[in-house]
């Protein structure tokens, strides 16, 4: 008992404010982020999203900047010059070299067709008009038929979803019928069929995707929406008396961003797909107008001889989807940090 | 479970019944006729050609007609090919397309289960990166594409395999491979992320402190619990063929409903289009209902009241 706790002098000392700034426990060092910033943060530390954003918006830059600086007119056709296989300068790699086996040989097309001067990227076709130049002005109708058509599957999808959701009972139970019968036929089947019906061209296609997409976007926006309409900030908004048109946009659409764009993201790729499908069996775009199906179509005819005239739309056609589908699933992640690990 | 079934049955036969009914309107409002040379033929001939297809009666007896005939599985008669019923050019075109489809369905998931399966017990090694790159190049790629490819390196060059036309097994092979890729990328996908799940549930630990094998955990507890899932999206697995095989049979010249849907398009069959229509979504439907009851049987968590979540 006779022990005494000796405590140090200086624990008696009264704490500056300084001392009391450094012990602050509750104090956050890290700036708070949004939740935007937050994703964001997340999506760059994801590599495969990451670079696929970069080369999206390369092939965006390049597609659509090929309206104003085009290497060749893609529409320009040169007989003397058809077929010429792909001749990139300075690289003597055969394949991308302007040469080709002919008869057994590996002969310069290039000097055999008198154009020892010209060189085409990726060869021309078999009008003679330069493949780069097409596939550019090919990817980018691509690019705007899936944007188009996305756009309005993203209106009427969300639309529908919030109006099922938010209505519930019986006019749920119907428009979630209506969704189930869409669903039972193939889309293939039901955008051939619209097609047919407003003759093949770019605005019928992009109406037919948009018309039959629409239905996935519909279905996660109204399971969102249920789930969402029961939480106390909607139920605070109701009580105060703000209309529903109101408390959609400033309220459940906000929330549903993440829903939206992630699968804006799946359904991009979608509709190009089903874009080069229809031109590729021939009810799509029509000459002289391209687009990434019609020149894979237009390539398959002469692959076996002159395989790098389907290789390159293939090739940008995969990279495209490719790209659009990881960085989906890299938004996915970033958005809903439950769903990685 | 008979009144669930009652009621999707019943659903199934409206869901038909309002896609005759749009597409008999759809194929109404199409331009032209079904003649190729109309200025050629006398008034006498085109009213004798139409009597045939039964063209000159109301829109509403025709409608009736027609729905009279699909209950029996007759379609009318083929513009493209005349004198050959819709029901006959379908009945005996839908075997190449069913092998195929069946066969591309069931080797996709089958190894798209094994390789996802293999992806999560590996995590984060260079077995879960394959399986990654192997699923995500699977649903990039397009299936008309890799059937070309197919076609020409396996085909060609290598030898190995007929490049087109129908025959024996041996002609299955490369369209259903083609096909194939797509089921197979998706499931592998869906089995590694369920079962990274599943392999970090608390059953999981348990089996493992039990002493069970590694096999044992992972084949009666892990592998089981993260297939019952992949059944969900056997129904879009099905769309998916079905749109692919519209492409791949034409590739590969293969006599089936897909290579002929093509034909009837570009042809204007009218008849067989909407035969064809009915017939899509009569698979669909049916796949869809199959696959609703088997998970209702396989995870008895899932009421089967007919309400969606």
């Amino acid at each position: 008992m006779a022990d005494t706790v000796k405590l140090p002098e200086d624990s008696f000392k009264p704490i500056t404010s300084d001392d009391r700034a450094a012990l602050d426990s509750e104090k956050i060092a890290a700036p708070s982020l949004t939740f935007a910033q937050d994703a964001w943060r997340r999506l760059k530390k994801n590599k495969g999203a990451w670079v696929s954003l970069i080369v999206l918006v390369v092939i965006f830059i390049m597609a659509f900047g090929s309206i104003f600086v085009s290497p060749h007119d893609p529409n320009a056709v040169h007989p003397a010059y058809a077929n010429l296989p792909s001749k990139i300068p300075g690289i003597s790699i055969n394949g991308f070299n302007g040469t080709l086996v002919q008869a057994g040989e590996r002969i310069d097309a290039y000097k055999a067709a008198g154009a020892s001067g010209a060189h085409y990227i990726m060869g021309t076709d078999y009008l003679g008009r330069d493949l780069f130049s097409r596939v550019l002005y090919g990817t980018r109708i691509s690019l705007i038929i899936a944007l188009v058509a996305t756009l309005f599957d993203l209106t009427i999808g969300v639309t529908y979803g919030m109006f099922s959701g938010w209505k519930g009972g019986r006019i749920d139970t119907i428009m979630q019928r209506i969704i189930e019968i869409i669903l039972s036929i193939p889309n293939l089947v039901v955008i051939v069929l619209l097609i047919l019906i407003l003759k093949p061209g770019m605005a019928s296609i992009i109406i037919a995707i948009a018309l039959t997409s629409w239905v996935n976007m519909a279905r996660l926006v109204r399971a969102q929406t249920l789930e969402l309409k029961e939480q106390e900030f909607i139920l605070a908004a109701r009580t105060l008396g703000e209309r529903p048109i109101k408390i959609a946009f400033k309220h459940l659409l906000p929330n549903l961003s993440s829903v939206i764009i992630i699968n804006t993201m799946f359904t991009i790729p979608n509709a190009i797909f089903f874009e080069a499908t229809l031109s590729y069996i021939g009810i799509g775009i029509s000459s002289p107008q391209a687009s990434l199906g019609t020149l894979l179509n237009d390539g398959q005819k002469n692959f076996q001889f002159l395989p790098y005239q389907m290789w390159w739309p293939a090739l940008i056609l995969s990279i495209i989807m490719l790209a659009f589908n990881l960085l989906g699933d890299g938004l996915r992640d970033a958005f809903d940090p439950r769903t990685k690990e | 479970m008979a009144k669930y079934l009652a009621k999707r049955i019943f659903y199934l036969i409206l869901t038909l019944f309002i896609v005759i009914t749009v597409t008999f309107f759809l194929m109404k409002l199409l331009p032209g006729t079904p003649l190729t040379n109309q200025a050629k033929l006398s008034k006498s001939q085109i009213h004798l050609i139409y009597e045939q297809y039964g063209l000159n009666k109301p829109v509403w007896q025709q409608y009736l007609l027609y729905l009279a005939g699909a209950v029996k599985g007759d379609f009318g008669t083929s513009f493209q090919f005349s004198d050959q019923p819709v029901s006959y050019l379908i009945s005996s075109r839908i075997g190449p397309s069913l092998q195929i489809g069946l066969q591309a369905m069931i080797v996709g998931v089958i190894l798209g289960v094994i390789i996802g399966a293999f992806g999560a017990m590996k995590q984060n090694t260079w077995v879960d990166t394959t399986t990654t790159v192997v699923s995500i190049l699977g649903i990039s790629i397009p299936s008309f594409v890799l059937a070309v490819l197919l076609q020409y390196y396996l085909g060609l060059k290598a030898g190995w395999f007929p490049i087109a036309e129908w025959g024996g097994f041996i002609y299955t092979v490369l369209p259903t491979l083609a096909l194939g890729a797509q089921p197979l990328a998706e499931s592998a996908r869906f089995v590694r992320t369920e079962m990274v799940d599943v392999l970090s549930s608390d059953y999981i630990e348990l089996a493992k402190a039990k002493g069970l094998s590694k096999t044992g955990v992972i084949y009666h507890h892990a592998l089981r619990n993260s297939l019952i899932p992949l059944i969900t999206i056997v129904g879009p697995l099905a769309v998916n063929i079905m749109t692919g095989s519209m492409v791949v049979e034409n590739i590969f010249s293969i006599p089936g409903i897909g290579e002929q849907f093509v034909k009837s398009v570009l042809t204007n069959d009218y008849p067989t289009i909407m035969g064809l229509t009915i017939v899509y979504s009569f698979m669909l439907c049916v796949v869809l209902l199959i696959t609703d009851i088997l998970y209702g049987i396989v995870d008895p968590r899932i009421r089967l009241t007919g309400k969606a979540n």
